[in-house]
């Protein structure tokens, strides 16, 4: 019978949730690294017992974190598991641990061509681009080893060690609207990774608040792909750049059609980013962080309206999680399960996936520290955690 | 042997249970300790200073003899008494944010 292991970041350490196929009685295993923030935790799609872990602390700043065997034991890659009893490097023989797994040095070389230092701060000037974190990480789809991080400032960066070493794919900031991005309220992250299973060279990437990117050839170049987004926020609404994306989201057997939660308007592209339309349709509001499709239903979408930019909880106290059977437009509310008075906490942007079975499961967390699944696509919801901190982010894994 | 007190969260990813000692070669300062304390415990490395310009982590503190040595030169020599051991070399996380 399949399994079902959900990798939950919070504000304060990683949790792991593991449960049969029925997806009603769930064991528990954590805080790993408490105290940390942990933005982002994500399995190989290639080897499921591989999982990478984003630990982040204002104090200490960046580390990577890696397990082989699905989350019990970690280690930072290339800084050897465990305490050294001599000094490293030596008499033994084995290489000297680099502990280079934290490091994320933007490409300033001439070899990009282009060694961009600074982008647009809020005030309008020009800002040096600094490391904060890395909000997520992506997997390859091919390679266990191999792995995408999207980083604040933005940048894309790139581990074809499992995580030892790190290195900008520089092409992506050195675009030409380069230094005209500017941050979001969360900081000037790239947040969202989405690999093309059939094309290699194909990956989608977004930006708060830079908006959507398209790379064709594996990350060298890189074109915009906002065409269509509206954003009232901006003195130009329709502008190339400046649109502050959520989240975007596509099924793997149709990696042309995107779905895009903007910080206003659900949006949708057919022809692989290069024109958005709206969605937003019968939503109570179009603000809100998380879009998801079903596993088995291309058409089928998941977003979680809420209040508005001002007010960061949902409508009338009501957590409602809304589908779309038809791509869009058509909306219904899935309550059943869900708090439906007096409820105000936020589901953020990396807090929702899905699972893989039949009938698909749909999870999400929430900044109130709960873990929903519905293990019918939406239909009805039960609590797996209530008393978790602050959920930063939530992956599913669906194990043989 | 020199003492080095790191604080709770850095103690969790180095595995390590109250302090550290150290040997460092030639004169005790605190950017020769961090040397020897990052050569020790590679996992530490980016989370006191950065990897590479050595600029150290803006919420992060150093004391020494009750004093707050933050702001001086990282290679300025540090007392006898933490060479020799009878006084810690303390690494704080700064209480900032409530």
């Amino acid at each position: 019978m399949s399994a079902i292991r959900v990798l939950v970041g919070t504000k304060k350490g990683a949790f792991i949730l593991t449960s049969d196929g029925t997806r009603e009685d769930w064991s528990v295993s954590g805080p790993h690294f408490a105290g940390w923030e942990i933005y982002h935790v994500k399995g190989s799609p290639v080897d499921p017992d591989r999982i990478y872990a984003s630990q982040t602390s204002e104090w200490f700043g960046q580390v990577i974190q890696r397990s082989n065997d699905g989350g019990v034991t970690w280690e930072q890659p290339g800084s050897g598991p465990k305490l050294p009893e001599t000094p490293p490097g030596s008499e033994d023989g084995e290489p000297m641990p680099q502990g280079k797994s934290n490091m994320f040095v933007y490409d300033t070389s001439e070899e990009t061509g282009k060694p961009l230092t600074t982008h647009q701060w809020y005030d309008g000037t020009q800002h040096p681009w600094e490391f904060a974190r890395v909000w997520h990480l992506e997997p390859s789809l091919t390679d266990p080893d191999s792995v995408y991080a999207g980083v604040e400032d933005a940048a894309l960066f790139r581990t074809t060690d499992g995580g030892q070493t790190w290195h900008e794919l520089a092409g992506l900031r050195g675009h030409d609207t380069g230094a005209a991005w500017s941050p979001g309220a969360g900081g000037m992250c790239l947040h969202t990774i989405l690999l093309d299973p059939a094309d290699p060279g194909r990956i989608y990437v977004a930006i708060s608040a830079a908006g959507s990117f398209r790379t064709m050839d594996g990350g060298e170049t890189w074109t915009t792909i906002n065409r269509g987004l509206n954003s009232g926020f901006m003195p130009d609404p329709t502008a190339e750049i400046g649109h502050c994306v959520h989240r975007l989201a596509m099924h793997p057997s149709n990696p042309d059609r995107l779905f895009m939660q903007k910080h206003w308007d659900v949006m949708r592209s057919d022809d692989a980013g290069a024109n958005w339309y709206e969605i937003s349709g019968n939503l109570p509001s179009d603000f809100g962080f998380p879009i998801e499709v079903h596993a088995h239903e291309p058409e089928t979408v998941y977003v979680v309206p809420i209040e508005s930019d001002s007010l960061h909880y949902p409508p009338e106290g009501k957590l409602r999680v809304y589908r779309s059977r038809t791509g869009g437009n058509e909306w219904e509310a899935l309550t059943d399960g869900l708090p439906q008075k007096d409820c105000y906490v936020n589901v953020l942007r990396d807090a929702m996936a899905v699972d893989a079975l039949e009938p698909c499961g749909i999870y999400f967390g929430t900044t109130g520290g709960q873990v929903y699944v519905s293990p019918d696509g939406g239909d009805h919801w039960s609590p797996i955690m209530r008393n978790l901190p602050s959920v930063l982010s939530v992956e599913v894994q669906t194990l043989p | 042997m020199i003492r080095v007190e790191i604080p709770f969260h850095l103690r969790t990813l180095a595995g390590v249970d109250g302090e550290v000692m150290l040997t460092v070669d030639g004169e005790v300062t605190r950017a020769s300790i961090l040397d020897a304390l990052e050569a020790r415990y590679p996992m530490l490395r980016g989370t006191i200073r950065d990897h590479v310009t050595l600029k150290q982590r803006p919420l992060v503190r150093f004391f020494v003899c009750k004093e707050d040595i933050t702001h001086d030169s990282p290679s300025d020599p540090l007392p006898n008494t933490v060479a020799s051991g009878a006084e810690p070399f303390l690494i704080v996380g700064a209480i900032a944010g409530g």
